[in-house]
């Protein structure tokens, strides 16, 4: 396989796991906006304990994921308090703060990053990718699956009916995080340098969409989000080269509108997004979609419990 | 069973509930009435654990629940339906059902449900549909379902009548009688005054959160100035407002 196309997979795996992490507690109605931040922690946790100690990479990715599952519980606490827009903000800052904290931490780099031995294969990313799907979707279909869609429907009634929603939203908030360590630090592992500049607001803000455009609904919205997000950039690539070099033949370089180049990759990729927001509110996969398919199956009509 | 006394709820300097005394004994229906504001739906929320009260007692079965959290209250089984059919609207009949049985891990839960099907058809029917696309009324047997999959011995209804066509509303009624005769409790919050003295033994009147007057159901009725001027008259007014007070699908 060639260089380019592990590096799109290795990336995609991750993101798909990155987008579970943030679908976890958007699903239980808490949009996080910090999912850098908490990549970040994964990332530095392995990066740090590999190139500090050469410790295995299955030790340092699992510290990884420990490490952010527990920083997610523990700040849980605290900002699980605020509600809405103040929740978003208060997770955004969070991302800042851990930003700040490690561009100013000399073991860890600082501006300069640091860099991460024990190099991963691609298919390890896959690997754990297809793990996490199937452990999030058995998660959505057990008690605590349903627990998080009642509390992201309705809290005070999710409270009558005797649920702890603190308790649930802190323990959906933690599993969340813990995943987006694990991207951290497969990303680490697979890329060998991490720096904090790759852990940017803009990182967290398309992990969100990825999960919000993809569909909160069921499990399917962040699979089918993080990968139409993550290949469809580099699908533009190759098509805005040649849609030039075509309009180019055609009508000469001395069009009055620039013919689309590199740079219009962004471009249809805003204008898209806009378009869904419009057309999909609830997502790309919502739930009634996911039971028409399901009903097409003349074997699922008679056994659904 | 009920044994509600001196409760106060306060919201910042607002006494919604001044020093309510009731009960409710096992198997009995009783009506708590009053206009808006009287503080209905504070005491119902206190007793359910949604807010905790300033001041006063509430025992259930002799055990002090006022400190105790709503799932407590659930487990020992006492259980409200929330005004304004609060169901999870994102969530399948079915799903919805399932919620009501959330503290309760033992085997008959299917069973159970499978009783609320028998006793609701329409939900039957629609138990893999998401619900909300159940019709107001459906959509508040789908509350009281839910309610019931949780085995409650009390069960308390915050105007269930509301916004409900008056077909549905003789259903209701007929069905609170229903759980009646299975011996559960039921303390009913409502403004249709004439359906809720109709089915209930015992009722009390509240005024800006006292309670004004507390007496059997038929006195109360037969008390034609009292119905007048606190309860602002019987079913047909309540039923005017019906369609402008559907609480929008969330």
């Amino acid at each position: 396989m060639s260089g380019y196309w592990a590096g799109i997979l290795s990336i995609l795996a991750i993101n798909i796991i990155f987008a579970y992490g943030i679908f976890i507690p958007v699903a239980s109605g808490q949009l996080n906006l910090g999912g850098a931040g908490f990549q970040a922690v994964g990332a530095y946790s392995a990066g740090w304990l590999s190139a500090s100690f050469g410790l295995p990479v299955s030790v340092t990715i699992a510290f990884g994921v420990i490490v952010t599952g527990v920083i997610g519980v523990l700040i849980a606490f605290p900002i699980l308090r605020t509600k809405g827009v103040y929740l978003v903000l208060a997770t955004f800052a969070f991302a800042e703060v851990i930003a700040g904290a490690i561009l100013s931490s000399e073991p860890l780099g600082g501006a300069m990053g640091i860099s991460v031995p024990g190099y991963i294969d691609w298919y390890v990313s896959v690997i754990f990718a297809g793990l996490v799907t199937v452990f999030v979707f058995y998660l959505m279909a057990t008690r605590f699956g349903l627990t998080i869609r009642a509390i992201h429907d309705d809290e005070d009634v999710s409270d009558l009916m005797g649920v702890s929603v603190r308790n649930v939203k802190v323990a959906a908030f933690g599993i969340g995080a813990a995943l987006t360590g694990l991207s951290g630090g497969l990303y680490a592992h697979s890329f060998s340098y991490i720096e904090i500049q790759g852990f940017n607001a803009l990182v967290s803000i398309y992990v969100l969409l990825y999960v919000l455009l993809g569909g909160t609904q069921t499990a399917w919205g962040p699979l089918v989000g993080a990968t139409f997000f993550t290949l469809l950039p580099e699908a533009l690539r190759s098509v805005l080269p040649a849609t030039k070099n075509f309009l180019v033949t055609l009508f000469g370089e001395t069009g009055i509108v620039a013919p689309p180049d590199e740079s219009w990759r962004f471009v249809i990729l805003g204008a898209l997004t806009v378009l869904m927001m419009v057309f999909r509110p609830e997502g790309l996969v919502t739930r009634t979609m996911v039971e028409r398919l399901q009903f097409w199956r003349p074997a699922n009509r008679g056994v659904t419990q | 069973m009920l044994e509600v006394s001196h409760l106060d709820v306060t919201y910042g300097r607002t006494r919604a509930v001044k020093s309510v005394s009731l009960t409710v004994a096992a198997g009995e229906v009783v009506a708590v009435l009053g206009a808006n504001g009287a503080g209905k739906t504070s005491l119902l929320r206190a007793l359910q654990g949604a807010v905790r009260p300033s001041g006063g007692k509430i025992r259930f079965d002799g055990k002090d629940m006022t400190n105790q959290s709503s799932a407590a209250r659930v487990r020992s089984g006492m259980v409200l339906v929330p005004e304004g059919r609060q169901i999870f609207v994102s969530m399948s009949v079915h799903e919805n059902l399932q919620m009501g049985a959330y503290l309760r891990s033992d085997a008959d839960i299917a069973r159970d449900i499978e009783a609320i099907y028998e006793r609701f058809p329409n939900l039957a029917e629609r138990r893999h549909m998401s619900a909300k696309t159940l019709s107001g009324g459906e959509q508040q047997m789908l509350a009281i379902g839910r309610a019931l999959v949780s085995r409650p011995r009390l069960i308390m209804l915050d105007e269930p009548s509301l916004g409900l066509s008056p077909l549905f509303v003789e259903r209701l009624f007929d069905l609170l009688a229903e759980l009646n005769s299975d011996d559960i409790a039921i303390l009913l919050v409502e403004q249709n005054t004439s359906m809720a003295l109709d089915v209930a033994s015992r009722g009390y009147v509240l005024e800006l959160g006292s309670v004004l007057l507390e007496d059997t159901a038929e006195a109360l009725s037969s008390n034609t100035a009292l119905t007048e001027a606190y309860l602002g008259g019987g079913q047909n007014t309540d039923q005017e407002g019906s369609e402008h007070e559907r609480a929008p699908a969330r």
